[in-house]
């Protein structure tokens, strides 16, 4: 429990660091359980309101329950909840099956830089984890994107001793990673230990399969699985060498560096 | 949607966490011990080998275990870690965060923003290439990042066939450094991470050394250091008013803290007593926090407090100057120089400063230094014993006293361009007031009437409006006015001419002594203001220039606030300290209203005067 304890302290430290220093600040929410978790800590570090709208870029492909759960706790925590979409891409006909990369660079990169151009946010907390991705591994929690939402991963600002990069040119925007240090089992041992609602698409419903990570419908698939609690989650976690993200289409090959040096999540 | 019971343990099977950064020179195989450590204990995710096998099979060269964590194309390319990657580790018990750094020289920065992070260092030294300039210049980071818990770990022994003469002699030099900076490694263990030599496996090879391998050592490293027992501090991160209820929220970089204590805020010098320590989801609710914890506090009282400010309790209180000395790492383009301006972060308080003296500049290769002349130049990636001094008074403290608001960085542009601690306290020229004034504020007695009471019942809070500039401007012309109009409007306002003292008050003052009449007619201000009053005052009567008078002023009735108005005849440049400037104003109405107007702007002045009904008394 401590450490989870720690882990809390330092996210909620970091969430209160961009809420002092950002005016047009916002968060990303998919629903899974990382940026729900990420959602639990800005109630935690404002006890109880979250002060800044909370956005979901909507591919359109999202599974049903995603979006019942979406607007439920959206009603029950009375958050300001903000829905992009790529419409202009939508109706041009865009899916995964033109290509999963170009699906996702159109429908998410693009559906995020349309929604940051709308509505001029400088400060983007997101809910990535340094062990998810390799190319996440490297993140700062204060990490900056240019005009064209690049990231520069060549040359990063330094941060240290909790001094984070809160001042950027115009035009430019800084996205926040506040979970950058949880690996997966510490995500859902902190929805154990803080009871946090979550979507039962996590779960094994008798079926032999749950999902392990959540995405668009098409391009996620659920692993064999029995685990039907938050414990045996956990129990099988520690016992797997599989990757958390073996189920989701886009990881394949170099596609997440690409994605992510041109503004994806 | 599900919920989970809140019965068991959560993490029941993890003791604690560490983080370790892996530093040295490049080429000295950090990336490939972390490949090897990962594989050889079974830890790698199930095809990741695989894949990147593949991929070097595919593209036409070699495997090396670094390519598990140099993510990026272009590190693979240059096989060269260009920044630092977080990986997970968990073993015996305990989640580790190994983080990898880059040991190029041009990526120094970025080793930093990843030891930083860490509690302890595994550094690398080829046995082959011997000690370089980078394995030092990263032992004196790493002392400077306070990371004092070292293994070194000597690699590539296989490319010096497993010598043990070789490995002595890398290790002899290596352990004299680091005892010139008061460093006692752990262990000097050698492996051979290509091979897999004494990294999870002692093997054969090396029967000489008879010590742990890299990942028992990692066991013999005390996770973070419980700060607790330490004097509290705790640096206000922000003030929240989401409900009725004002929150004090911050991280206790040290000590602890319970309902029912008396703070003390530096360096503003208030005090007040902890009502509750507020918490979501946690019931019942907190009454005590510790280092390390974010909280959210409430007080007794409404006194305004704001970030940057540091809670103590008495008596371990931290410093307060403008001035300090300090070892500094510079990561920015452009070099410091002396007068060189930029930003001071120190916790959460953000200053303006400048470099005052470059002492030294240390040479990591043989930790020697020379005292530099009045143009040296603090380059990139240099070490440098340096003076700062801020625009405002700050608390802090030395590093060796109490680490976190003991270190600080600057941030030169956009970016944080390098980082300090503090190795002492320099006494300005106004320390001598300030200390007493602190004395004076810790032991004030109050009644049961807040300064936010008086506040709302005069509709303004109280403030010190300074006239300053040559003679024969108008000021005390314009003090009256300034009187008048205030008090026309029902504000609390008085004329303090520092004329009046000098008979009264100032009668025993021998030789004219300038200051000790200012220390007088500062406490006679500060009086005045806790009343709630707006003072209105000149500089006329003193014998000291104006910025001199200006400073002393400042520092007695610190913390509260002072607007300060410059009279003259001609256009020529004002003083840096003056908030407005009046240049031979014919109408002193319109002049006194435009020091109205400046006063809501700062918001001395509310929109109400006078509420009568703000305050109740029962008898």
């Amino acid at each position: 429990m401590n450490h989870l304890r720690q882990l809390e302290d330092h996210s909620v430290y970091i969430l209160r660091e961009a809420y002092r220093h950002f005016d047009n600040l916002a968060m990303l929410w998919s629903m899974g359980k990382d940026s729900t978790v990420l959602l639990w800590l800005a109630r935690k570090a404002f006890f109880g309101h979250v002060p800044f709208p909370l956005l979901h870029v909507d591919t359109s492909y999202k599974i049903p329950a995603m979006i019942e759960y979406r607007d439920r706790l959206a009603r029950e925590w009375r958050l300001d909840l903000i829905v992009g979409q790529n419409t202009q891409a939508l109706a041009a006909g865009m899916n995964h099956e033109r290509g999963r990369v170009e699906c996702c660079t159109a429908l998410k990169t693009n559906g995020l830089k349309l929604l940051l151009e709308e509505k001029g946010y400088t400060g983007i907390i997101l809910g990535v984890r340094a062990d998810e991705e390799s190319t996440r591994a490297k993140e700062r929690y204060f990490s900056p994107r240019d005009k064209n939402n690049d990231w520069d991963f060549r040359d990063q600002p330094p941060e240290l001793w909790n001094q984070f990069k809160t001042s950027f040119p115009p035009d430019t925007h800084i996205r926040i990673h506040p979970l950058l240090d949880w690996t997966e089992i510490n995500i859902w041992e902190y929805i154990h230990f803080e009871n946090i609602p979550f979507l039962d698409l996590y779960l094994n419903k008798g079926n032999g399969t749950r999902y392990r990570s959540l995405g668009c419908a098409p391009c996620t698939f659920p692993i064999q699985s029995t685990a039907s609690t938050v414990p045996e989650i956990i129990e099988e976690l520690r016992a797997t060498n599989v990757a958390e993200r073996a189920g989701r289409a886009q990881d394949e090959g170099r596609g997440m560096e690409m994605l992510r040096k041109d503004g994806y999540m | 949607m599900a919920t989970c019971k809140t019965d068991t343990q959560a993490g029941a099977s993890v003791r604690d966490r560490l983080n370790i950064v892996i530093v040295g020179s490049v080429d000295h195989g950090k990336s490939t011990l972390l490949g090897r450590l990962y594989a050889d204990t079974g830890t790698l995710p199930e095809g990741k080998l695989e894949k990147i096998q593949a991929i070097c099979k595919q593209q036409g060269k070699a495997f090396e275990y670094a390519f598990l964590f140099d993510a990026f194309l272009e590190e693979q390319q240059q096989g060269v870690t260009i920044d630092t990657a977080r990986t997970f580790f968990q073993w015996a018990g305990r989640q580790y965060i190994l983080i990898d750094a880059p040991g190029h020289k041009e990526f120094l920065k970025n080793m930093v923003s990843g030891a930083a992070r860490a509690g302890a260092a595994l550094l690398l030294i080829d046995a082959l290439e011997g000690v370089r300039e980078q394995s030092k210049r990263h032992g004196l980071l790493l002392s400077l990042l306070g990371i004092t818990q070292v293994t070194v770990v000597v690699n590539k022994m296989d490319l010096v066939e497993y010598r043990q003469d070789t490995f002595r002699a890398v290790e002899t030099e290596y352990r004299d450094f680091l005892s010139r900076l008061n460093v006692t490694p752990r262990f000097v263990i050698p492996c051979s991470a290509r091979q897999g030599d004494n990294i999870v496996h002692a093997g054969a090879r090396m029967p000489w050394y008879t010590g742990p391998t890299v990942l028992e050592s990692l066991d013999n490293f005390s996770s973070e250091v419980d700060k607790t027992e330490q004097p509290l501090r705790l640096p206000i991160q922000d003030v929240y008013k989401f409900d009725a209820c004002r929150i004090l929220a911050g991280r206790l970089t040290s000590g602890r803290l319970r309902v029912g204590d008396e703070l003390i805020f530096s360096p503003s010098n208030k005090t007040a007593v902890v009502r509750t320590i507020e918490a979501f989801n946690v019931d019942p609710p907190p009454t005590q926090a510790r280092a390390g914890q974010s909280v959210g506090l409430t007080l007794n009282e409404q006194i305004f407090v704001e970030r940057g400010e540091i809670i103590c309790r008495a008596p371990s209180i931290p410093l307060v100057s403008t001035t300090f000395r300090a070892n500094l790492f510079w990561l920015g383009r452009r070099p410091l120089a002396t007068g060189t301006s930029c930003l001071l972060r120190l916790a959460t308080r953000e200053v303006e400063c400048r470099v005052t003296a470059i002492h030294r500049i240390v040479d990591a290769n043989d930790l020697s230094s020379e005292t530099q002349t009045a143009d040296a130049l603090v380059r990139q990636n240099d070490v440098a014993d340096i003076t700062v001094q801020a625009r405002a008074p700050l608390a802090f403290d030395l590093y060796a006293d109490c680490e976190d608001t003991g270190r600080f960085v600057l941030v030169d542009g956009y970016d944080v361009s390098g980082g300090g601690i503090i190795t002492g306290m320099i006494q300005d020229r106004e320390d001598t007031l300030r200390t007493g004034a602190r004395q004076r504020d810790f032991a004030w007695v109050r009644g049961n009437v807040t300064t936010e009471e008086r506040a709302a019942h005069y509709g303004h809070h109280a403030a010190l409006i300074l006239l300053i500039g040559p003679d024969a401007t108008g000021k005390t012309f314009l003090a009256k006015q300034l009187e008048s109009v205030l008090v026309a409007e029902g504000r609390h306002a008085y004329l303090l001419d520092p004329e009046n003292l000098r008979r009264g008050l100032d009668a025993d003052v021998r030789n004219g002594d300038a200051g000790e009449m200012i220390r007088r007619y500062g406490e006679v201000a500060r009086l005045l203001m806790d009343t709630g009053a707006l003072l209105i005052s000149t500089t006329n009567s003193f014998t000291l220039e104006d910025d001199r008078a200006l400073d002393a002023i400042r520092t007695l009735v610190h913390p509260a606030p002072m607007l300060t108005v410059y009279m003259s005849r001609d256009t020529g440049p004002a003083p840096a300290a003056a908030d407005l400037c009046f240049t031979g104003p014919e109408d002193f109405t319109a002049t006194a209203h435009d020091v109205l107007a400046a006063l809501k702007r700062n918001g001395t002045l509310t929109d109400a005067t006078g509420t009568p009904s703000g305050f109740q008394v029962s008898i």
